[in-house]
C-alpha cells in the first residue's frame, strides 16, 4: 500500500515546472522534499491534490489510479494537503472551516453545530491539538491556524498528508509540537510528505529525503547518514556557507528612535505597550519574539500603516509618528512586510512592475506623466539576476513565481534602494538556503554601508546570526536586550516565553 | 507601567477612528437637537395641536388618535437628541454610536411630522403602512445583491433585473393570468441572473460592466416593447391587481395590523425571505458554502466545493428574487407597466445592502429607512408645509447617500467580492 507518482511532467507557459518526477510514499513513512525556490515542489503537490492537471504522468494511490484536476477526487482518494498559504476562511470559526465541504446536517441542510464541534474536539483531543472549535480563525495565531488545517485533513481521514512548508510560520516551540503531531500521524500508519527549507528539521524528522532541482528529481538521501551542508549542496549544486560572516558593528548616529509607543491591534487591544527602542546607523538590531506579541503592530506603526495611540517615532530626528507610508518612503525608509501576498506585492502585476511599485513616480522610472519602462525593465532584470529570482521574464505576473521567489522580489526591491533605514519582517520566510546566504550577506553589506537595519523575525537562528543587538519582545514590551555573541539561544528562547531575561 | 499612569508625562493620547467618529456624530447630533428645538419646537405657534390618526378606515378598531402639542413635543425631542449628542462627545460606550444615530433619526422624523401636522390631522398609521409597502422593492433588490455578493459576484444589474421582471410579469399576467405573470417575472429574473453569471464567470467580463450591460439591455428592451407593443395593444398592459390577504386576528391589532398583516403575499414573502436567507446564510450548508466562496474561493475549492457552480446557483437565485420583486412592482404596487418604472430603486437596493452590512436583516432595516423617508415625503407633500416638493422628493435619496457615505462607519464586504476565480 503506497502513494506512487510516476513520470509527472507539468509545463507552464515558458516554464517546465516538473520534469518527469517520480516519487513514492509508504504507509507510516515521512518523506521530506527539499529543493531551491522554484524547484517545483509546490507544483508537484498541487498536481497531486488536483489543483493542477499534469501534462504527463500518473499517480496511483493504494493500487487505484487517481483522477487528475479535481480536489474532490483527491480528497476522496485519501489525500490531504496543508498548503503553503493556508486555505482557511478568516471570518469563519474553526469548526466552520473544518466541516466546510462535508457538513454534518440534519437532512434538510441545516448544520448540526453540536456535531461539528464534537468532530473538532474529538480530533483535537486525540492528537493533543488544543484547538477551540468556536474561535474565529482570524483571531488565532498562525500556529493554531495550522492545526486547524491539520484537523481539516484528519477529519477527511486522509491517509497521505502533504505539508507544504509547514514550519515556515511556526516558532521554535510550535515546531516541536508540530513534529510530535507528525510522528503521531506516522504511528497511525499515515504517509507524510513534508516540504521545508530548514535542513536541521529534515534530518530530525524524516525517514527519507528527496531533492528536486529545476523540476527534476536529483536524488535521495538518508537522514541518518547525511549532513546539512551535504543536503544544501545537493539542492543548490554548489557548497553553501551556512553561517553569516560579519565584522563587529560600528554604530554611528541614531536613526530610528521609538519612544514609549502604544499601539492598538484591529480589535482595539493594546498590543504594543510603552515600548521604546533605538537603531543606529551601521548596526543591525534584531527583534526576537514568539509571533503575536505585538511585532506586527510595532512594524506597522513605524512604517506608517497603523496609527500610534501614544508615544513618538523619530527617524533621523524628524517626528514621523503621523506620517503616511508614502511619506516614510520619501524619508528613506524601506520596508519588507511580513506577509508578502497581503502587503508586499500586487500579485497580478508583473515582476518589473512590482520591482518599481514604490518608486514608479520618481526619477528615473518616471518622466512627467510617462513611465520609462525601458529603465524599469533593466533595473528589474539586474535585480532578478543578483537575487537569483527564478523567473524566465520580468514581464511575467508575480503570481506565477514560487513562494520563495516572490519573497526575493520584495527583498531585492527594498534593499536596493540605498536608504537610511530598512525595516525587514521575516526577510527570509520561505527562502531556500542558497538565497538566505545571499540575502544575509546583502543585509550585512548594507549595514557596513551605514544603513540602520531593524530585523523582526520569529526565526531565532536568523536573529542570532544577523543582529548586532537582540531585543526580545513579549506581550507588547521589550523584555530584554542581549548581545548575540555572548548569549546562548536557550537564554533568549526563555526570554521569548516571558520568563528570565534581564528585565529592566 | 503605562504612559498614562504618570501625570507628569506630556505624551498625548491620539484618538482611535471610532472615537473620532463618536465625537463628530456627537457634534452633529447636538446641532440637530438645537435645530429641532428652534425650528420644529419654537417655530410652531403656541396653542396649536397636532393629531396623529392611528386607525385606517379598513381597521376593526376605529377612531384611535394621538394628540400632541407640537411645540412641547419637539422641544423635548430636541433636548433628547442633543443629550444623545453630548453622550457621544464623552466617547464612552462606543458601541452605542449607531443606536444613538438611529434613535435620533426616528425622533427627528417624529418632530418633523408634529411640526408639519400642527393645527391639522395626519394619518400616522397610513404612513407606517406605506413605509412597509415602499420598502418592499428595495429589500428585494438588496437581497438580490446580497445573494450575489456573498458568493463574490458584484451585481450592478439589479435595477435591470427588477425592471425586466416587472415587464414580464405585467405582460404575462395580462395575457394569461396572475400566476403566469408572477412565474414569468421570476423566470426573466433568473435568465438575467444567469446572463450575469455567465458573462462574469465564463468570460471573466468585468462584473461592473456586465451589470451595466444588463441594465441597458433591460431598460432598452422594455422601453422599446412598451412603446411599440403595449401602447398598441393596451390589454397587454392591464394586469389584474393582486389583492391583499388579511391575516385573521393579527390584522385586527391596532396599528401593527395595518402595518404588517394586511398585505399581498409579496410582502409576507419578503419577510420570509429575509429571515430565511439570514438564518440560512449562517446555519445551513448552503450558507456556509456560499460564504466560503465569497470570502476565500480557493479554500472552498480545496475543500472539494465547486466554486463556479455555487456562484452560478446563487447569482441565478438572486435574479429570481429580483424578478419576484419586479412582479410585486408591476402587479401589486402599480398594476401596470410604465417605462423605467423602477426609477433607480435597484441602486437604492444596492445601497441598502451595504448599509445593512451584507446581512438580510440589515438590508430589511435599511429598506425600511428608505421606505420611511419615501412615506414621509408622500404624506408631507399633502400637508402643505411650504417645503418645495422637489426637495421632498430628493430626501429619500439624500438619506441613502448620507447613510452609505460613512455615517454607518466601516463595513466589510466579502473578501473575494468582485474578484473572478481563475484556476491553474
Ligand atoms: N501558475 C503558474 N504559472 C506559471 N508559472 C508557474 C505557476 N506556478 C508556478 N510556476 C513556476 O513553476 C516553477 C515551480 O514553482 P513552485 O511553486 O512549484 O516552486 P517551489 O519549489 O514550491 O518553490 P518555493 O520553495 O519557493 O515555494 C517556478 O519557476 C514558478 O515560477
Ligand atoms: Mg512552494
Amino acid at each position: 500500500m503506497a502513494l506512487e507518482l510516476t513520470g509527472i511532467t507539468k509545463r507552464f507557459p515558458n516554464v517546465l515546472a516538473n520534469d518527469d518526477v517520480s516519487l513514492s510514499v509508504g504507509e507510516g513513512e515521512i518523506v521530506a522534499m527539499l529543493g531551491e525556490n522554484g524547484a517545483g515542489k509546490t507544483t508537484l503537490m498541487n498536481v497531486l491534490f488536483g489543483l493542477y492537471t499534469p501534462d504527463e504522468g500518473e499517480v496511483v494511490i493504494d493500487g487505484k489510479p487517481l483522477e487528475f484536476g479535481s480536489p474532490g477526487a483527491s480528497i476522496a482518494a485519501g489525500l490531504g494537503m496543508v498548503h503553503q498559504h493556508f486555505m482557511l476562511v478568516p471570518v469563519f470559526s474553526v469548526a466552520e472551516n473544518v466541516i466546510l465541504g462535508l457538513e454534518p446536517t440534519n437532512g434538510v441542510g441545516w448544520i448540526n453545530q453540536k456535531e461539528a464541534r464534537r468532530l473538532v474536539n474529538d480530533i483535537s483531543n486525540r492528537y493533543n491539538l488544543a484547538v477551540d472549535p468556536d474561535a474565529m480563525v482570524e483571531d488565532i495565531p498562525v500556529g493554531v491556524q495550522q492545526r486547524v488545517e491539520i484537523i481539516k485533513v484528519l477529519i477527511r481521514d486522509a491517509k497521505y498528508i502533504i505539508f507544504d512548508e509547514p514550519t515556515a510560520v511556526l516558532t521554535p516551540p510550535e515546531v516541536e509540537e508540530f513534529f510530535a503531531i507528525v510522528r503521531g500521524l506516522k504511528e497511525d500508519g499515515r504517509g507524510v510528505i513534508f516540504i521545508t527549507h530548514k535542513l536541521n528539521e529534515v534530518i530530525e524528522v524524516a525517514d527519507r529525503i528527496v531533492v528536486l532541482r529545476d523540476g527534476k528529481s536529483v536524488g535521495e538521501a538518508d537522514p541518518k547518514a547525511t549532513t546539512q551542508s551535504h543536503l544544501a549542496e545537493m539542492m543548490v549544486g554548489r557548497p553553501v556557507d551556512l553561517v553569516v560572516s560579519k565584522d563587529p558593528a560600528e554604530p554611528k548616529d541614531e536613526v530610528l528612535s521609538v519612544d514609549r509607543l502604544v499601539v492598538l491591534d484591529d480589535r482595539g487591544q493594546r498590543t504594543v505597550e510603552d515600548l521604546s527602542l533605538s537603531v543606529h546607523a551601521g548596526e543591525i538590531v534584531g527583534i526576537a519574539g514568539v509571533q503575536g506579541n505585538g511585532q506586527t503592530e510595532l512594524v506597522e506603526a513605524i512604517t506608517g500603516m497603523r496609527p500610534a495611540l501614544m508615544g513618538n517615532i523619530r527617524v533621523g530626528g524628524v517626528d514621523v509618528t503621523e506620517f503616511t507610508p508614502r511619506q516614510m518612503h520619501h524619508l528613506g525608509v524601506a520596508h519588507v512586510p511580513e506577509d508578502r501576498q497581503e502587503s508586499g506585492l500586487v500579485m497580478a502585476f508583473t515582476i518589473a512592475e512590482n520591482m518599481v511599485l514604490d518608486s514608479y513616480y520618481d526619477h528615473p522610472y518616471s518622466r512627467g506623466v510617462r513611465m520609462d519602462w525601458g529603465v524599469a525593465t533593466d533595473a528589474a532584470e539586474r535585480l532578478v539576476r543578483e537575487y537569483d529570482v527564478k523567473a524566465k521574464r520580468v514581464d511575467a505576473p508575480v503570481s506565477t513565481l514560487s513562494g520563495g521567489n516572490q519573497q526575493k522580489v520584495i527583498v531585492a526591491r527594498e534593499f536596493d534602494r540605498g536608504v537610511k533605514l530598512v525595516i525587514a519582517s521575516q526577510p527570509t520566510r520561505g527562502v531556500d538556503v542558497g538565497s538566505i546566504e545571499y540575502i544575509h550577506a546583502r543585509i550585512v553589506e548594507e549595514r557596513d554601508a551605514g544603513e540602520a537595519i531593524l530585523v523582526v523575525s520569529s526565526e531565532l537562528d536568523e536573529v542570532m546570526a544577523l543582529s548586532d543587538r537582540v531585543l526580545v519582545m513579549f506581550e507588547g514590551r521589550i523584555v530584554g536586550e542581549f548581545d548575540p555573541t555572548t548569549t546562548s539561544t536557550t537564554e533568549i528562547g526563555l526570554a521569548m516565553l516571558g520568563s528570565g531575561g534581564n528585565d529592566e | 507601567m503605562t504612559a498614562t499612569a504618570n501625570p507628569n508625562d506630556m505624551i498625548h493620547v491620539r484618538a482611535t477612528p471610532e472615537e473620532k467618529r463618536s465625537t463628530i456624530i456627537g457634534a452633529v447630533l447636538i446641532a440637530l437637537g438645537a435645530y429641532i428645538f428652534w425650528q420644529f419646537g419654537l417655530g410652531v405657534e403656541p396653542g396649536l395641536q397636532a393629531t396623529f390618526n392611528l386607525s385606517l378606515q379598513t381597521d376593526t378598531v376605529q377612531g384611535l388618535a394621538w394628540v400632541v402639542d407640537p411645540r412641547q413635543f419637539s422641544m423635548i425631542i430636541g433636548v433628547i437628541v442633543a443629550g444623545l449628542g453630548g453622550w457621544r462627545l464623552t466617547r464612552r460606550a462606543l458601541q452605542y454610536t449607531n443606536l444613538s444615530l438611529a434613535i435620533s433619526f426616528l425622533l427627528l422624523v417624529m418632530a418633523f411630522l408634529a411640526w408639519a401636522a400642527a393645527g391639522s390631522q395626519f394619518s400616522l398609521v397610513g404612513m407606517l403602512r406605506s413605509t412597509v409597502v415602499l420598502s418592499v422593492v428595495v429589500v428585494f433588490g438588496a437581497l438580490t445583491g446580497l445573494m450575489c455578493e456573498r458568493v463574490g459576484v458584484v451585481n450592478i444589474g439589479i435595477e435591470g433585473q427588477l425592471l425586466a421582471g416587472a415587464f414580464a410579469a405585467v405582460v404575462l399576467s395580462s395575457a394569461f393570468g396572475t400566476a403566469a405573470g408572477v412565474l414569468g417575472g421570476v423566470a426573466v429574473g433568473a435568465l438575467l441572473g444567469w446572463l450575469l453569471a455567465w458573462l462574469s464567470i465564463r468570460f471573466q467580463v468585468d462584473q461592473i460592466i456586465a451589470g451595466v450591460v444588463i441594465n441597458f439591455l433591460a431598460l432598452g428592451l422594455t422601453s422599446l416593447m412598451s412603446a411599440r407593443i403595449l401602447s398598441e395593444i393596451q390589454t397587454l398592459n392591464a394586469p389584474e391587481r393582486i389583492p391583499a390577504i388579511r391575516i385573521p386576528f393579527l390584522a385586527d391589532i391596532p396599528v401593527l395590523g395595518a402595518m404588517f398583516f394586511d398585505h399581498t403575499y409579496f410582502v409576507y414573502g419578503m419577510f420570509l425571505l429575509v429571515f430565511g436567507i439570514h438564518y440560512g446564510l449562517f446555519y445551513s450548508r448552503w450558507g456556509l458554502r456560499s460564504r466560503s466562496v465569497g470570502e476565500h474561493p480557493k479554500a472552498a475549492d480545496t475543500a472539494g466545493i465547486n466554486v463556479y457552480w455555487v456562484r452560478y446557483r446563487n447569482v441565478i437565485l438572486g435574479g429570481m428574487i429580483a424578478g419576484f420583486g419586479g412582479a410585486f412592482l408591476g402587479l401589486a404596487q402599480v398594476a401596470r407597466f410604465e417605462e423605467n418604472m423602477t426609477g433607480g430603486i435597484g441602486f437604492i437596493g444596492l445601497a441598502a445592502m451595504i448599509f445593512g452590512r451584507w446581512l438580510p436583516i440589515g438590508a430589511l432595516g435599511a429598506g425600511l429607512v428608505f421606505g420611511l423617508s419615501r412615506a414621509v415625503q408622500q404624506k408631507v407633500a399633502i400637508l402643505n408645509t411650504g417645503i418645495p416638493s422637489e426637495f421632498l422628493f430628493m430626501v429619500p435619496y439624500i438619506v441613502t447617500i448620507i447613510v452609505v457615505a460613512g455615517v454607518v462607519g466601516r463595513t466589510r464586504p466579502p473578501a473575494a467580492d468582485g474578484i473572478p476565480y481563475i484556476k491553474d
